[in-house]
């Protein structure tokens, strides 16, 4: 009982304390501060009309409370499997492609001695990571034409003429293989600065020891970037069901919907081109809420296993 | 000391030159192919099959088109402005944040962290974003691209880690002259952190010019298009009717194709003119990023 009230006196007289001290920081934090409740916490109590029936005439507050109906709505929804399946699909293909091609990357390019070849080699790879990404969408679409260059490399090697991206069978790899081109380079830029922090020592040693590249791989290199490479692991697992709905609105088709189509694109076309505001806000917490899930199960699971956790 | 090197490590290295340059070809050609493409004879590129190495005939017509486009003019203003002022902000308001966090012994400095962490990892979505920027009337104005989005929170941590790292009693040494808090983050702080905030100032304005989605969003008024937005229309609506008006109707396919690949040389030849001379600074960005919370 008497520590409780010594705590709340010590408490008042410190935050007293930190007033006079430190009053003009918090003046300093306020704007920032403002901006994360105006444009972040404002949309995330605006996300309670998942369980509302929202109209703008009636605002968030007085729109009438609907339980659980617009969620439901989506699991009995003939695009629930489909939508689920594409995204999943889709976020998994790019993480085990897309994940490691930057790391081998890297690690190419950190045995390449010539330092010309080298920096030749970095400016050419970060290249496509300053091209948009409309323009990058506008170059596959063109090269994916029937007459387009995709497809003049395909009869050079004896294939046959389609438009690509009209096929939803290639809609997948076509997808995948951009982003790569697109940021291979940009993402391995973080693995050499891993790399260069690797103690050359260890190298020496195991030179010494008798290890051949492959063996300093194994045993010196991958050690020595692996937390960088757990924790990209995870912000990558974070983000997981959240993916590039930007680059999918740009390249999908109705003729390709079927594959194409994600949880984040169908929230677009429902909310933002149907206004059916409610249900697409549903959508879009179901899909946060296991976005969020996905990253504590990571974390957690790293922190068990590798002891390198995001916190 | 120098080990000789083995057999297996010369053809490794033999092997790894080779790879490395069909990378480089990977990601230099398709723009090369551009680039070729937009000097081309309209008529020409559509016989032309196969890969293009020099331009099929050579014509700027396709230029002039794109050069005739108000709404191409319109675009580079609309983004420039964007980019100026946003890129201000930006940098004002993500320092302002960082000074803060890097200060240390704060009663509320953990508390305050966690709230702007949380946003990170968790989101009220699309929806719930788009309507909030319409309640505060922030749509259909070029505000509403700059003021929703000065805060990367990525950005943020990088700064401040980088803030972290100047020396305590250079700040100590200033209070005890009397300095407030702002007077140390623009006279010492800012001063003292050149480099990283020119890594800001990319990240921020690779960000705003490449942005599209919300200003399409966000915008009713065509004359405040953005220049992605602009170049979604030419480049994936097939909207190039304004450009090709006056041509006859069989050369007009043709000319659509060009005019296309050269629309993308002048939205996109700006920015790789200018980022391998910035090249060294992304390296030093993303080193800070690296380091751990």
């Amino acid at each position: 009982m008497k520590e409780k009230v010594v705590n709340r006196e010590s408490f008042r007289y410190r935050l007293k304390k930190e007033w006079t001290r430190n009053r003009s920081l918090y003046f300093i934090i306020l704007p920032v501060l403002a901006f994360y409740i105006a444009f972040h916490y404002k949309p995330m109590y605006g996300a309670i009309i998942a369980f509302k029936d929202y109209s703008p005439a009636m605002g968030i507050a007085d729109s009438p409370w609907v339980g659980f109906k617009n969620f439901t709505r989506f699991f009995n929804s003939v695009y629930f499997t489909r939508l689920i399946k594409n995204t999943i699909l889709l976020s998994v293909y790019n993480l085990l492609l897309g994940f490691p091609a930057p790391i081998i990357l890297a690690l190419l390019l950190n045995e390449v001695k010539n330092r010309k070849f080298k920096s030749f080699t970095q400016t050419a790879t970060y290249l496509p990571h300053f091209i948009s990404l409309v323009v990058v969408t506008g170059m596959l679409t063109d090269f994916s034409l029937s007459s387009g260059l995709f497809n003049d490399i395909i009869e050079l090697f004896g294939g046959t003429r389609s438009p690509l991206l009209q096929n939803p069978k290639l809609y997948r790899s076509i997808y995948v293989a951009s982003s790569i081109w697109q940021e291979v380079g940009w993402g391995s830029i973080i693995y050499l600065s891993a790399l260069a922090g690797v103690d050359q020592q260890l190298y020496e040693a195991a030179q010494i020891d008798g290890a051949g590249k492959w063996k300093q791989l194994i045993n010196v290199t991958l050690p020595g970037i692996a937390p960088t490479i757990i924790i990209m692991f995870i912000m990558k697992m974070g983000s997981l069901m959240n993916m590039g709905y930007e680059k999918t609105i740009l390249l999908y088709n109705p003729s390709t919907y079927e594959t194409a189509d994600i949880i984040s694109s169908y929230i677009y076309r429902i909310g933002l081109l149907e206004q059916d505001w409610s249900y697409s806000t549903a959508i879009g917490l179901f899909n946060s809420l296991i976005n969020f899930a996905l990253l504590i199960i990571t974390n957690k699971l790293s922190k068990r296993y590798s002891e390198t956790s995001l916190w | 000391m120098k080990i000789k090197k083995s057999k297996g490590e010369r053809i490794f290295n033999v092997v790894n030159y080779v790879i490395l340059t069909f990378v480089i070809i990977i990601c230099l050609y398709p723009v090369w192919y551009v680039a070729m493409a937009s000097f081309s004879d309209s008529n020409q590129l559509t016989q032309h099959t196969g890969l293009l190495v020099k331009p099929a005939g050579f014509s700027i017509e396709a230029y002039k088109k794109v050069f005739d486009n108000p709404m191409i003019g319109k675009g580079y203003l609309n983004t420039l402005f964007v980019l100026l002022v946003g890129v201000v902000l930006d940098l004002i308001m993500t320092s302002l944040g960082a000074y803060f966090l890097s200060r240390k012994h704060l009663m509320f400095k953990k508390t305050i962290m966690l709230i702007i962490i949380f946003t990170m990892f968790f989101s009220g979505g699309m929806i719930p974003f788009y309507l909030n920027l319409r309640d505060l009337h922030l749509t259909n104005s070029l505000w509403g691209l700059i003021i929703p989005f000065m805060i990367s929170t990525y950005n943020l941590i990088i700064l401040r880690t980088s803030f972290e790292a100047i020396p305590e009693s250079l700040i100590e040494a200033a209070q005890i002259d009397g300095a407030g808090h702002l007077t140390i983050l623009l006279k010492i702080v800012i001063p003292l952190s050149k480099a990283i905030l020119a890594v800001m100032v990319l990240y921020y304005g690779v960000s705003i010019w490449n942005s599209w989605f919300w200003a399409s969003a966000i915008m009713r008024n065509r004359e405040m298009y953005p220049l992605q937005v602009i170049l979604r229309e030419i480049l994936l609506s097939n909207d190039t009717s304004s450009m090709t008006a006056g041509a006859g109707a069989a050369d007009t396919e043709a000319i659509a194709a060009t005019i296309k690949y050269a629309t993308i040389m002048v939205a996109t030849v700006p920015i790789l003119c200018v980022y391998p001379f910035l090249q060294k600074y992304f390296t030093k960005g993303t080193m800070v990023g690296a380091v751990k919370e």
